[in-house]
């Protein structure tokens, strides 16, 4: 690597002959305003989405849990009736929890995706482009909000197979999809912030396991918020992942939900987590 | 084009990367680096003009990372148009510098501008302005050719009518035209360098900036990013600001260089006026080799060459991007 050239270099530079290249002298006008943020995310969704269509692996292996969850856990709990569900078979309960828990999965990683982006100079590169960090992070919660989706139709087909009586309502599924993406854009936020606290990837892992137990425990993505001891209902509380399930389960099964408080949560995390992260985002390049 | 013919010498027998300490002890007993009356400007040539005309002006940079003072009182003036080389081994401070001109890193001390606009005040003008190839291979490996130059042209608000030619331009520019629907990871190290470049050129940039661009490249794949480099500013006439810790290709390729060291300039000038003032000072003119400019290194660094150039980070990285390159 370090070698001189072992040959002269090639006396002509004849041999590159760029065609014209009018259009490269002239700057692109810049867009301004309020267009700016809503343009750079497009364009960054648009790649994110180019990237999982080039590389599907990623998106089956992911199926593989969430599919075990509830073949496992959701089959052999469903038989022994030991958490009060309101009436409704264990199966049934769980499944809107495991979509939501698959989703944060999928989400938690995304600090170290972007740590690896950075190590590799592309997150530096965009950096130096004009374009707003929170448009940078938008368009990673947006991928990752697209992967926990696809999930989240892997799970609804799989508990149908098993069953579950949910709901084909359109409009309700949508409600499903815009609380999934929420959810998921809550949790890779979360996790970003992270990376741009610790900065490595070693950290990030090590807290990255460190937290996805007790939100996930302490939520009620397996049980009712209702059986757990006093404090954990108080994490319970602050738990967005709570709200997430809370909106699935009404929309999916139409158990008693409090649809207004959980988007309403749902978006203000969501927000605040792309806040964070973004202000955070700069940190990653020194 | 900008090739200095004959007089550029083959240094090919020499320890060309010169920051291992073992390198050091061999240089001439030379004037020290503080020796006054150098024939080339000295290290404090004036930058305050916010001339127009300078596409980048530092004055006073300093940054430090803790205890470490990578860039320690910069002072440099990049002319509009020309292919400026910043030199130095690993650690001098470069790359710092660098990321200080393209808002990555604040300016804690000191002053920086990019065409006049501050670079920490006016960021996003800053970088509306350049076109930038980090160290690392950074194309996307995820994408093709085609999908990671058009990531780029969006981002810089190319218009939707006009996007798909402007891309297809840049690749063709670099040479990728007809892979540049193949996935980046299936690319040679040299193949994604031009990617890169064509990433930096679809915005069409005043201020291309290259950080060691041909790090880890085979001798071939180094010279047709070189040309390519130099093929597009002909047609452009974009001002290029290049790190290398490759003397030979600076003497080749750039207009005038600055041999940094310790985070300062020590040297500046045209490579030939460098070559030339230490030809003089030797006063050897008559016997043996033309110096090189390697050779002008060591004279301005002195014995200099130390354990400080090149800390763990900074190898680590550089081997990274090396074993990346394969």
């Amino acid at each position: 690597m370090s070698e001189a050239p072992a040959v002269p270099l090639p006396a002509s530079a004849e041999s590159v002959r760029p065609g014209s290249l009018d259009l490269l002298v002239v700057p692109p006008s810049a867009r301004t305003g309020w267009r700016l943020l809503p343009a750079r995310v497009a364009a960054l969704c648009a790649v994110e989405l180019q990237k999982l269509r080039h590389d599907r692996t990623e998106l089956y292996t992911r199926a593989i849990q969430p599919a075990l969850w509830l073949l496992i856990f959701g089959e052999t709990f469903t038989r022994i009736h030991a958490i009060p569900t309101g009436g409704i078979p264990y199966i049934d309960y769980l499944a809107p929890g495991i979509i939501a828990q698959s989703a944060m999965f999928i989400a938690i990683f995304y600090g170290i995706m972007i740590i690896w982006e950075r190590d590799a100079g592309i997150l530096t590169k965009l950096l130096v482009t004009p374009t707003p960090r929170s448009a940078l992070i938008t368009g990673k919660a947006f991928a990752a909000g697209v992967k926990a989706l696809i999930q989240a139709v892997v799970v609804v087909v799989i508990a149908a197979l098993l069953g579950v009586a949910m709901t084909w309502n359109p409009l309700r599924l949508l409600g499903v999809a815009v609380a999934v993406v929420l959810g998921s854009a809550f949790f890779s936020c979360l996790s970003m912030t992270i990376a741009g606290i610790v900065l490595t990837r070693d950290r990030l892992m090590g807290i990255g396991q460190a937290i996805t137990m007790p939100l996930f425990f302490g939520s009620n993505a397996l049980y009712p918020v209702a059986v757990m001891p006093g404090w954990l209902q108080a994490v319970s509380l602050v738990n967005p992942l709570s709200y997430q399930v809370d909106a699935l389960r009404g929309l999916l099964l139409g158990t008693p939900a409090h649809l207004p408080l959980d988007y309403g949560v749902l978006t203000v995390a969501a927000a605040l987590g792309v806040w964070s992260a973004s202000s955070l985002l700069g940190r990653l390049a020194r | 084009m900008r090739r200095r013919g004959g007089t550029r010498p083959e240094s090919a027998g020499q320890d060309r990367l010169g920051p291992g300490p073992e390198s050091a002890g061999q240089a001439e007993p030379g004037p020290g680096p503080e020796s006054a009356g150098q024939a080339e400007p000295g290290p404090d040539t004036p930058v305050r003009g916010d001339g127009p005309a300078d596409a980048v002006s530092c004055a006073g940079l300093v940054y430090a990372f803790g205890e470490t003072t990578a860039v320690d009182g910069l002072d440099l003036a990049v002319r509009d148009g020309e292919v400026f080389g910043l030199l130095g081994p690993n650690g001098a401070g470069k790359t710092t510098a660098l990321r200080c001109i393209t808002t990555l890193l604040p300016v804690p001390a000191g002053r920086v501008s990019v065409f006049g606009h501050d670079a920490t005040r006016e960021r996003m003008a800053v970088r509306r302005l350049l076109g930038y190839v980090p160290q690392q291979l950074s194309a996307d490996s995820g994408l093709t050719g085609r999908e990671n130059v058009t990531l780029f042209a969006r981002v810089f608000d190319v218009s939707r009518r006009e996007r798909a030619a402007r891309v297809a331009q840049a690749l063709d520019a670099v040479g990728l035209g007809d892979v540049a629907d193949r996935l980046a990871k299936t690319y040679s190290g040299g193949m994604v360098r031009r990617l890169e470049l064509a990433q930096a050129l679809v915005s069409a940039p005043r201020l291309l900036i290259l950080d060691e661009p041909t790090i880890g490249l085979d001798p071939i794949a180094r010279t047709s990013v070189w040309e390519h480099i130099n093929a597009v500013r002909a047609a452009t006439g974009m001002t290029v600001l290049v790190t290398t810790h490759y003397m030979d290709e600076a003497d080749q390729y750039c207009d005038r260089v600055a041999l940094m060291h310790r985070g300062r300039v020590r040297a500046l000038g045209t490579p030939r006026e460098l070559r030339d003032g230490l030809a003089a000072r030797r006063g050897n003119s008559g016997e043996g080799e033309p110096p090189t400019l390697e050779d002008v290194f060591r004279d301005v660094a002195g014995s200099g060459l130390d354990d400080r150039s090149g800390d763990f980070s900074d190898v680590r990285s550089t081997r990274r991007t090396a074993s990346r390159v394969g």
